[in-house]
């Protein structure tokens, strides 16, 4: 997956500058979102930003591990930003801001409960959009190798001589 | 050195798929000096190729060719086009097994005299004594090195088993242990010794566990007597106007069709592709397909009844380190209809990796309630259950000719219900398997539904009378005398245990048979 994230990609002065918020990520001007802390920032190319920003939002509501970082889900859904992919995902969106506003928000990413979003996530289930975006995570969030320490998941072993003298069997609270 | 045979020779025996039942019979045939061409559809990869990465590994070894799925069998709406988990590789499924290798007990041989007539399940006797295949299953297990039998020892057990063991033996159960298993324990095997991976399902990086990948293919070859032709896909079994077998036509790697003449054909293409085959090979003088006078090929398809408890605790687990199976109770195998079912269950410790724990654990699952449980990932214990279903003729794998795969041939459809003996019965499983977790302190349980099959079996069953299965108890088809089938799709009932083992047993057996008949010129 192509991915144009920059650990410290700007400054934060910059980023406070030139921002305008969009739920816990900064639209930058044209194409650049960024993490507040400046922690990582990334381009969208075909997608407009805040459309991506609401997509990365759906992306942390469908699958909510608060430990993990925005910066993998930016990665999961980075892929969509693709010129075959950019009018299904900005229709997507737009459905999805009009649900918002049918409950009564300003659009998706001003919905500050997460139990609200979901709400408005539960009535678009089935639709292809969603679908699409919940079965392209499942591969595109949990396989990326750099979330996996956080769920403490230790992937391959072969190279470190499998677990036989690391570990296999050393519970100790049983 | 692997000896290639002529197209034209017609002395060979074809042996299509190189799996438990295809690899060991191409080698016991080769041993005796029989000549045999194995055609494999899939490619071959050895230890130093396998992937300890489990989408990367299944995009290696997984058959991901085109399949349909009907019937209302979770998997069909959760992994519609993948609707079982098997190898397309020389050594076929013997690559991902988990290497459990269980011996069918006596009373399942006799399924239908044992349960009686179970209302809409098509049971049936195996036309097997149990006692003919003793020995058979003793070299086996020889062959296989199974643990805890012959003089191995058992494999040590992992912080998954542990859990596993500890909630079990609360319970009451008896017969707990750390699983018969064709994976090394000891320095005294052939093999390297296992040295507690994991990433079992995605290929034994050490040769630890049995593949016939890396044994019985290469045993076979250096006897000059087998070729494996890799990456030939058979399209159709060829047959004369005396209604023998005269050989087969596939396509190999570039698209090309050849044919491949044979003195004997042996199927063993797994319980999908072997009735495919059949009925792909529909002739003016059997248009319902080969060896299909009974109409039974394709029908009487078995998944086992399957599922899976996971389990989050307090404290860290660590399952995913150490053999993928590490352990079982096998208490609940027994047939005790009090239960409400017939037939029984063994319940085995299995792990997942995180991504495919994600994919498998509540397939179409979101929000907070599933990302939560994977939050514990690190404190998670897991076993898998495997239990008797019941053979039910509608349960059947059909020609789907509106969808056709790379070579334009019609695909599998596979259609499956679940009988209400295979409800009841996970119903009982996933009560007993939540319970061994919550005698240890889980904080929460987890059923998880089945996963796509990976054991397949019945779509060319045995049987005593020609009317009721396709094949008899050589495995041989009652149509074609000189037509055999080879793999698990032979089975007559499903059983309990894993099927690994009694394919492997049956293809030693079946070679001995082979080697009598072409000596005797009865075929």
């Amino acid at each position: 997956m192509q991915s144009k994230i920059s650990p410290k990609g700007l400054t934060r002065r910059e980023l406070l500058s030139r921002a305008t918020a969009a739920g816990a990520t900064f639209v930058i001007g044209s194409g650049f979102l960024a993490a507040p802390n400046a922690a990582w920032a990334v381009e969208t190319t075909v997608i407009k930003p805040e459309t991506f920003a609401t997509l990365v939002q759906m992306a942390r509501d469908i699958y909510p591990h608060d430990k993990v970082g925005d910066e993998f889900y930016v990665i999961a859904v980075k892929g969509y930003d693709t010129a075959e992919a950019a009018d299904a995902i900005e229709a997507g969106i737009f459905a999805l801001n009009a649900a918002a506003q049918g409950k009564g928000h300003a659009n998706y990413l001003a919905v500050g409960w997460e139990r609200d979003r979901v709400d408005i996530l539960r009535g678009m289930e089935d639709s292809a959009f969603f679908q699409q975006i919940r079965g392209g995570l499942v591969t595109g969030l949990y396989n990326q190798k750099a979330v996996w320490p956080i769920f403490g998941y230790e992937g391959a072993s072969f190279e470190l001589g499998g677990y036989i003298d690391r570990g296999f069997n050393d519970i100790n609270w049983l | 050195m692997t000896a290639p045979f002529e197209l034209t020779d017609d002395s060979v025996v074809v042996v299509i798929g190189t799996g438990a039942g295809g690899g060991v019979l191409a080698n016991e045939l080769a041993q005796k000096g029989i000549s045999v061409v194995a055609l494999e559809a899939g490619g071959r990869y050895l230890p130093e190729d396998y992937v300890n990465d489990e989408w990367e590994s299944f995009g290696q070894l997984a058959w991901t060719d085109a399949r349909t799925t009907s019937g209302n069998w979770r998997v069909a709406k959760d992994f519609s086009g993948l609707p079982a988990w098997i190898v397309k590789a020389v050594g076929g499924t013997t690559t991902h097994w988990a290497g459990a290798s269980l011996r069918i007990q006596d009373h399942e041989f006799k399924a239908k005299t044992t349960y009686g007539d179970v209302q809409g399940a098509n049971l049936l006797d195996w036309p097997i004594d149990p006692r003919e295949l003793d020995d058979y299953y003793t070299k086996a297990e020889n062959k296989l090195g199974v643990t805890r039998t012959g003089d191995r020892p058992g494999l040590p057990g992992s912080n998954n088993y542990k859990v596993f063991e500890k909630g079990a033996l609360a319970l009451g159960y008896k017969e707990v242990h750390t699983g018969r298993m064709a994976i090394v324990s000891d320095e005294n095997g052939d093999r390297t010794m296992c040295q507690q991976t994991g990433f079992c399902f995605q290929g034994c990086k050490w040769g630890a566990k049995w593949s016939a990948a890396y044994t019985d293919i290469p045993e076979g070859e250096a006897t000059g007597n087998l070729e494996v032709r890799e990456k030939a896909h058979v399209s159709r079994i060829l047959h004369n106007e005396a209604g023998k077998v005269t050989g087969v036509e596939y396509f190999d790697k570039d698209g090309n069709l050849h044919m491949q003449k044979a003195r004997v054909v042996c199927i063993a293409g797994n319980s999908f592709e072997s009735p495919r085959m059949l009925l792909n090979s529909a002739s003016s003088m059997f248009p319902d397909g080969l060896a299909n006078s009974s109409g039974q090929v394709g029908r009487n398809y078995m998944r086992h009844m399957t599922g899976s408890v996971y389990a989050t605790f307090d404290k860290p687990v660590r399952m995913w380190r150490g053999t993928t199976m590490a352990g079982i109770i096998q208490d609940e195998a027994r047939h005790d209809p009090s239960r409400g079912f017939v037939g029984g269950y063994e319940l085995e410790t299995l792990s997942l990796g995180l991504p495919f724990m994600a994919a498998f654990l509540d397939p179409g699952g979101w929000g907070r309630e599933f990302a939560s449980a994977l939050d514990s990932y690190e404190n998670m214990a897991g076993m898998w259950i495997v239990g008797e279903d019941m053979p039910q003729e509608t349960n059947r794998v059909t020609l789907n000719h509106d969808v056709t795969d790379q070579w334009g041939l019609p695909v599998a459809n596979v259609h499956f219900d679940d009988h209400p003996n295979d409800i009841a019965m996970r119903a009982h499983a996933y009560k007993q398997g939540m319970a061994v977790y919550e005698a240890v302190g889980a904080t929460r349980v987890l059923p998880t539904p089945p996963y796509p099959s990976t054991h397949n079996l019945g779509t060319n069953r045995m049987s005593e009378n020609p009317r009721d299965g396709v094949v008899n108890k050589w495995g041989q088809t009652h149509d074609i005398a000189n037509l055999y089938v080879s793999d698990g799709s032979q089975f007559t009932t499903g059983a309990s245990e894993n099927p690994t083992l009694t394919i492997v047993a049956l293809a030693i057996r079946q070679a001995d048979h082979l080697a009598k008949e072409m000596s005797q010129g009865n075929i």
